[in-house]
């Protein structure tokens, strides 16, 4: 049956079905009881689930991560909020150092079935440190996978997945699109299975390669157009769908990366540089990546709203590289606000 | 879905582990050889180091056996333990062999996890033993998860997180601490105080000796006891543990102990106060548990002479099993990272 739910309302509904499912998964974090989540992700699971299964953590990350690495061990599932993904930096060895490396360090005895979600992501005028989509921290690190939802639909299906996963995962949250509504079909068969892209969108002139919030961005700015985009939302990126992606690129010849990070050492350049190897071939122009400008995030709307890739810059990149060939300039370059 | 909503391992352990664990049970004989033992493999395990058998780093607890000996012997194999990267003596008393750890050691497949973790990372699920951990304090949080867990599947079975000092000057063991008595978690915290945490003696780190004061200050039921008769240590411990599984909450034990040795193999430990060294070896934990064992009449001094013999010798041929086993191949560094890789 269809819903129409808003993300945060989707990914409640992911837990919840999970938790009706299997009675090993618990949901912990800062005031996600009660006050059902600061963004009312778990607005009434409480009420379901009760206070064993549904807690309130103190303001503590280190404490109650790495309480969920050590009760994921001993065969829980915790799913984790982490409220803003900044707040992750001071519990980040419970995760990339004790949790993902477990199995590892245990021959296989101990998997560590931990899901963790965090809000991520500018827009919303919370500033520097509450802003960052902080993915960076996390990829590449083997045992763990990073997944990011770009709406209701694949905040469910990511959400569920993860819960099932035998391995920790982080899913992260675009805080902007928490509100956004979507008609979809949750249940069993809605789960999004990880490391798999999605087509958005067929297309034959040029590769759109988006993630989280950058995928409605990337819809707005080849809606209507005159040229063939192929849109493809990543979903999970780490570790990310290569042969999705460079299928796509033997089609189309031409990529566009967009992503809602900074441009030095962002999660485009492993894509890029992978492409750039394994595809050269096929490459009829640059590889293009649309990053946000290598500075902390603005709070003052008028640079937050630019420091975010536009629809406008992400259609000016795709048309300069259709009709010149070449990769045009971002756009602090071009009007000469920074080099 | 394959292992989902599996519980806390409650099935009884069989094999040699259980069996090595099962006799620290058996009397204070068992529990010396034990000692004797750890002791044995830890002065290998410096002799491989210095004979350029092994590279990298290790980190021995000499002076420190009565501790995990009293713990293990009370312990059930379904409980869950955190333990730092001076790990040898907790796994040996646990009851993995002294060839998985000399094996792990060494970086040989006969090693607890196949020689890919080395030294700071020994692991037996069957025995309780999660990953040693190699970042200070980190276990502390484990722990407490692993407690809550417990408590969650209505087990008996309780977390039990050990380390040292130094661990109590870092966020993870307050937080963890603060959680466990919030959420009223059944683990013990088992702090050996050794008054060093690496180089440092705790008078330059920490504002007071008295540290079992720390656990007190959360609220937690917290006692300091002495760490070097290993008999009255393993009382302390089961009636502690017994309180625990009675109420499940959490308790705090700081035990006062020593290390002869430096905080790693390149470490002389040349900082120590003149006589310090020498008044703990007068309360060396091996000659304590000999010295009461002949007073008590248990047994005469002849026959620990051969308890002590059946140890070393035990100890150099599990010293030759692990040197002659093979490296790990190739694909071991591709297996376990992830499920996919989990074959």
């Amino acid at each position: 049956m269809t819903v129409r739910l808003r993300m945060n309302q989707a990914i409640g509904l992911a837990i919840a079905d999970e938790m009706r499912a299997d009675p090993t998964v618990v949901l912990w974090g800062e005031d996600v009881a009660a006050a059902g989540g600061v963004f009312k992700v778990s607005d009434g699971l409480i009420d379901e689930f009760g206070p064993e299964r549904v807690r309130d953590t103190p303001i503590s990350e280190t404490g109650f991560l790495g309480a969920a690495v050590g009760a994921a061990a001993a065969g829980l599932r915790p799913v984790v909020e982490i409220m803003f993904i900044e707040f992750l930096g001071v519990a980040l060895d419970q995760l990339v150092t004790e949790g993902a490396l477990f199995r590892y360090l245990s021959a296989g005895e101990f998997p560590v079935p931990l899901t963790v979600r965090a809000s991520a992501g500018a827009g919303l005028g919370f500033g520097a440190q509450h802003s960052g989509m902080l993915e960076r921290w996390l990829i590449g690190t083997a045992g763990l996978t990073v997944a990011v939802a770009s709406g209701a639909r694949t905040g469910y299906g990511l959400t569920r997945s993860a819960i099932q996963s035998q391995d920790p995962v982080v899913v992260l949250e675009p805080r902007r699109l928490y509100a956004e509504r979507e008609d979809f079909e949750p249940g069993d068969g809605a789960a999004i299975p990880l490391g798999r892209a999605e087509i958005v969108q067929s297309g034959s002139d040029v590769t759109v390669v988006g993630l989280g919030g950058m995928v409605p961005v990337i819809r707005e700015a080849v809606a209507g157009a005159d040229w063939s985009a192929e849109v493809i939302d990543l979903l999970t990126v780490s570790p990310w769908d290569r042969r999705q992606v460079l299928a796509s690129v033997a089609k189309t010849g031409r990529v566009v990366i967009v992503e809602e990070s900074p441009e030095r050492g962002g999660w485009g350049t492993d894509v890029a540089a992978t492409i750039a190897s394994r595809a050269f071939s096929s490459l009829q122009a640059p590889i293009v990546r649309v990053t946000t400008p290598t500075v902390p995030v603005p709070f003052a709307p008028e640079l937050e709203d630019r420091f975010i890739p536009t629809a406008a810059e992400v259609s000016h990149q795709i048309e300069a590289l259709l009709s010149t060939g070449k990769a045009a300039a971002p756009w602090w370059e071009r009007e000469g606000v920074s080099t | 879905m394959v292992g989902k909503g599996r519980g806390l391992n409650m099935t009884v352990t069989t094999g040699i582990g259980a069996e090595r664990r099962a006799q620290l049970s058996t009397g204070p004989i068992a529990r010396l050889e034990r000692m004797i033992e750890i002791r044995g493999v830890e002065d290998a395990i410096l002799k491989l180091f210095a004979d350029g058998h092994v590279r990298g780093s290790t980190h021995t607890t000499q002076g420190q056996e009565a501790v995990s000996v009293a713990l293990a012997s009370v312990l059930e194999t379904s409980d869950l333990l955190t333990c730092t990267y001076r790990g040898h003596a907790m796994a040996l008393a646990l009851g993995l062999t002294a060839e998985s750890v000399l094996g792990e050691v060494l970086g040989r497949t006969v090693g607890s996890i196949g020689g890919v973790g080395g030294s700071m990372h020994l692991c037996d699920r069957d025995l309780g033993l999660l990953p040693t951990f190699a970042i200070v304090g980190a276990g502390i949080p484990v722990a407490v998860g692993a407690a809550i867990a417990s408590k969650h599947f209505g087990t008996n079975a309780i977390g039990v997180g050990v380390f040292g000092d130094g661990a109590t000057n870092i966020g993870a063991f307050h937080e963890g601490l603060n959680l466990a008595a919030v959420w009223d978690a059944p683990v013990l915290f088992v702090c050996e105080n050794n008054l060093y945490g690496e180089y440092s003696r705790i008078d330059v780190t920490t504002p007071f000796e008295d540290l079992y004061l720390r656990g007190a200050a959360y609220g937690i039921e917290s006692r300091a006891v002495d760490g070097q008769d290993v008999e009255t240590l393993r009382r302390e411990f089961a009636d502690t543990i017994e309180a625990i599984r009675a109420d499940s909450r959490p308790r705090f034990l700081e035990i006062k102990t020593y290390r002869y040795v430096g905080h790693s193999r390149t470490d002389p430990a040349t900082y120590r106060p003149d006589g310090e060294k020498d008044e703990w070896l007068k309360r060396d934990p091996i000659a304590l548990a000999e010295a009461a064992i002949v007073e008590s009449g248990i047994a005469d001094q002849a026959t620990l002479a051969e308890v002590r013999a059946a140890a070393e010798n035990r100890v150099a041929e599990a010293v030759r099993v692990a040197m002659d086993s093979p490296g790990p191949e190739l694909a071991a560094m591709f297996r376990h990272v992830d499920a996919q890789s989990d074959i």
